[in-house]
């Protein structure tokens, strides 16, 4: 194209969330015509930005560009009236209604509702691009691909001429993914503006024409796809190590502890989260677990504690000084009861181990409820301790029955650690123990992990930020996919190492 | 055999003149239930409908004296009973989409408080009219006799069930036409499903998800309450009598279980209801207590679940948040 017309542009865009700056000062431009790949780790900031054009949030400081026009974008609606549309990874669709139905929701346009003129305007648009999917059709019998293409036709039945794709391979298939991409083409082609946002380096590779990268909600930069390759993605996307200054003594003998061999999982449609896992946790020691969300993490915490069905394998775990078993069939009583603890730390941080509307006494009971005499529950201890946390952990409330739903992020996530710490395990499992929380927060939680491993706990830390993990654990697991692309020494091992683990299974796939 | 089938066609006619106050009810209720509110004080809104349908006809009456229209009487009761039913479910959307309440409390309250205001109302107009609250008998032909010609009524065997009604069942048939064509060939109506069905995608679609909640849920209390109105004027003789309505409400919700909140399906299920509320009288069982009787639409209901579910089919299901309260900022 020999005069490309500048489709978005974003100049200094910053979006705070409290004391979380989510995107700082970040600049971007596409043309009409091009493909733009938005690449980063998870929690880099790129749906927000996106999110920003699509009208969910609005920026706290910069200027958005819509065919050089500044323009104010304030809800869906009006990102619909500037031709932006956007798809987001949880898809918008009402099951009951036809992918039709569904298409012409909330379109002013006035008189009957003429069901028939509309799908022949979706066929139109189907054929145009070569969609396959039938507008009669209802949402619940379409698979996940259908689906989508679904939200794609209702963005272009707007007339949207700038796409925004949130991971849209996510859930897709390899060749539901081809057949993706050659629409997208189809569109790119058409002179439309397309971002997708991905963290899967070959996909950015086949498909987009630029790459702007961002890193812990700053812009790092923008690259042409044809002049750059996947190591200097991946270096641009991770950075540069960063020292922290955590420290790690080294403990002196560490023992097998925990021995996961050929661990298999399948969810509720029989699709593997995890395949084959194998590795050994140590007790004495930290090991990270490093991996793209959803790479399988939860499962295999939730596998070792009893609450996620194993398909095959085996949980070999041998508490100090007893022999080995299978942990592999027990209940979650039990494997708790052996010395196994779990501190997980959802997305929704109370949605799995705390109640929100009980005080830290309440939550502390939930682990002790099966002791005291008869009916009546012991309430002592678990005051006892909920006061010992309070105190030790610098807790921000203003008494031990204080709902736990109404403290900060951080205090939520100490008392959470703490109960688990307390139960004295052998095991100790957390995952994104200090999500959202502030530096010194995190340390106290880093200490804490620590503090338990020079004990000889087992510690099992699942975590999002690769230079944490290098500087905290001893040896790092990293997932991709379900399976296990590599066991690193976190005294060892590069960022970008690691980095490519978690993209490409053996740092063999798509290189 | 002549004397059965006789005996069959009262048992229908009766069972239309019971049905026509749950045909009301229930529409009124699909509709509500269509956005994604579930009201369960149809109740309390039908009591105080018919309290006030009632009431309005009687002072209209005194008012016009003996130039009284029929016609117009008809329309003061519709419109009075409408009136009350819209403004306690502006009571109940407010607490539920505004102040985002919960729902099954707070209709169950409204139920409690309806009936309470529709008794309040009924007996204390008695009290002043010296006792007695009656429509006279020329208006009372206007709401109880069939609006069709009489040699209509006479056509052999179909004639009676077919012309011989209420004015308010062939009303009440034109309403849940019109339902249906509304909820399922406008735009407007399509747009309400989806609020009923997923308010966060009509939300992301740019419908205006309170809007609809609270007009939906306001209109269909009104016409809620008209079967409220049309059960006194009708079944309990134009007269007001404080234990009258009570359970009708309650079916009318069971009901549009029964019919999986399907406008036309209401019509035959508000005559199969009626039927069932009358065969206590109608078909003596000794040694069977009436209560027995009475509890049949409820078990009809049970079973018509427990099928439905049985079957999965996913298009006769409730509007799928029904009962949730929306808040864009959950996520």
């Amino acid at each position: 194209m020999s005069d490309p017309v500048c489709a978005i542009e974003l100049r200094g865009i910053t979006k705070r969330f409290g004391e979380v700056v989510a995107n700082d000062g970040i600049d971007l431009q596409l043309n009409r015509g091009e493909i733009l790949s938005l690449l980063g780790e998870n929690g880099s900031g790129k749906t927000t930005l996106m999110n920003m054009l699509s009208g969910i949030y609005f920026p706290d400081e910069g200027q958005i560009f819509v065919n050089g026009q500044p323009v104010s974008i304030r809800s869906p609606r009006d990102a619909f009236a500037h031709g932006i549309g956007m798809i987001h990874q949880h898809y918008k669709l009402v099951d009951v209604f036809t992918a039709t139905e569904n298409i012409v929701l909330g379109l002013e346009e006035g008189g009957k509702l003429d069901v028939r003129a509309a799908g022949a305007k979706v066929r139109d648009i189907c054929e145009r691009y070569g969609f396959d999917i039938d507008p009669a059709q209802k949402i619940y019998d379409m698979s996940v691909s259908q689906k989508q293409t679904v939200e794609i036709v209702k963005v272009l039945y707007r007339g949207a001429e700038i796409l925004i794709l949130d991971e849209p391979t996510a859930v897709l298939t390899p060749q539901e993914t081809d057949k993706l991409f050659d629409v997208l083409r189809a569109m790119k082609a058409d002179g439309k503006a397309i971002v997708i946002i991905t963290h899967k380096l070959h996909e950015v590779m086949a498909l987009s024409d630029k790459v702007a990268v961002l890193r812990k909600g700053k812009y790092i930069g923008t690259v042409n796809t044809a002049e750059t390759n996947p190591q200097a993605l991946t270096d641009m996307m991770v950075g540069h190590a960063v020292t922290l200054n955590i420290h790690r003594p080294r403990y002196e003998n560490p023992a097998p502890r925990l021995e996961v061999r050929n661990l298999t999982c399948l969810d509720g449609e029989g699709v593997k989260k995890l395949s084959g896992v194998s590795f050994t946790a140590m007790g004495g020691e930290i090991l990270g677990v490093a991996g793209i969300a959803g790479s399988g993490q939860r499962e295999l915490l939730e596998a070792i504690s009893g609450l996620y069905p194993a398909a095959e394998g085996e949980i070999i775990y041998t508490p100090e000084g007893r022999d080995p078993s299978d942990l592999v069939g027990k209940t979650p009583m039990q494997i708790k009861k052996a010395g196994v603890a779990m501190a997980f730390v959802p997305e929704d941080r109370l949605g799995m181990g705390l109640v929100g509307s009980m005080g830290m006494t309440g939550n502390m009971m939930l682990r002790s409820w099966r002791k005291g005499k008869g009916v009546f529950v012991n309430r002592r201890d678990p005051n006892a301790l909920a006061m010992e946390i309070w105190k030790e952990l610098e807790v921000v409330t203003p008494s031990t029955e204080f709902p736990v739903r109404r403290m900060s992020g951080g205090n939520v996530q100490k008392v959470l650690v703490g109960r688990e710490i307390a139960s004295a395990p052998s095991v100790l499992m957390t995952a994104y123990a200090v999500r959202g929380l502030d530096i010194n927060t995190s340390y106290t939680i880093y200490n804490l992990l620590t503090e338990q491993k020079m004990k000889g706990v087992a510690v099992i830390y699942v975590g999002e930020d690769l230079d944490v993990l290098l500087e905290l654990c001893d040896r790092i697991l990293v997932l991709c996919g379900g399976q296990v692309s590599g066991v690193v020494d976190a005294r060892a091992a590069t960022k970008e190492q690691i980095g490519l683990l978690m993209t490409r299974l053996g740092g063999k796939e798509g290189a | 055999m002549s004397n059965f089938l006789s005996l069959f066609l009262a048992l229908v006619i009766a069972a239309i003149t019971y049905g026509t106050p749950l045909l009301f009810g229930t529409l009124g209720e699909i509709l509500t239930e269509k956005s994604g509110n579930l009201n369960l004080g149809v109740e309390g809104i039908m009591f105080m409908g018919g309290a006030l349908g009632l009431g309005g006809v009687f002072y209209y009456e005194k008012a016009a004296g003996s130039g009284a229209s029929g016609f117009v009487a008809v329309l003061v009761g519709i419109l009075c009973a409408f009136l009350a039913g819209a403004l306690a479910s502006l009571i109940f959307s407010f607490l539920t989409t505004t102040l985002r309440a919960n729902q099954n409390v707070t209709g169950l309250a409204l139920s409690i408080f309806g009936t309470g205001v529709g008794q309040f109302i009924g007996e204390y107009m008695r009290v002043r009219e010296n006792g007695y609250i009656a429509i006279g008998n020329q208006l009372k032909g206007f709401f109880q006799n069939s609006p069709f010609p009489a040699f209509l009524q006479r056509i052999p065997v179909a004639g009676g069930v077919l012309f011989g009604n209420s004015v308010f069942f062939y009303l009440g048939l034109i309403l849940a036409g019109g339902m249906f064509f509304f909820l399922n060939r406008t735009r407007t109506g399509l747009y309400l499903r989806a609020v009923g069905e997923s308010p966060a995608t009509a939300d992301a679609a740019g419908i205006n998800v309170e809007r609809y909640k609270y007009l939906a849920t306001v209109i269909g209390g009104g016409i809620s309450a008209v079967g409220g109105m049309v059960y006194i004027m009708t079944i309990a003789g134009c007269v007001w009598n404080h234990e009258g309505l009570s359970g009708v409400g309650w079916l009318a919700v069971a009901l549009v279980i029964f019919c999986m909140w399907r406008p036309l399906s209401a019509i035959w299920g508000s005559v199969l209801f009626g039927a069932l509320m009358i065969l206590y009288l109608r078909l003596v069982i000794p040694f069977i207590p009436t209560q027995l009787y009475k509890i049949l639409p409820y078990v009809v209901t049970v079973i018509v679940l427990i099928a439905s579910s049985m079957r999965n089919n996913k298009e006769k299901q409730p509007p799928a948040s029904l009962g949730l309260a929306y808040f864009r900022e959950d996520r």
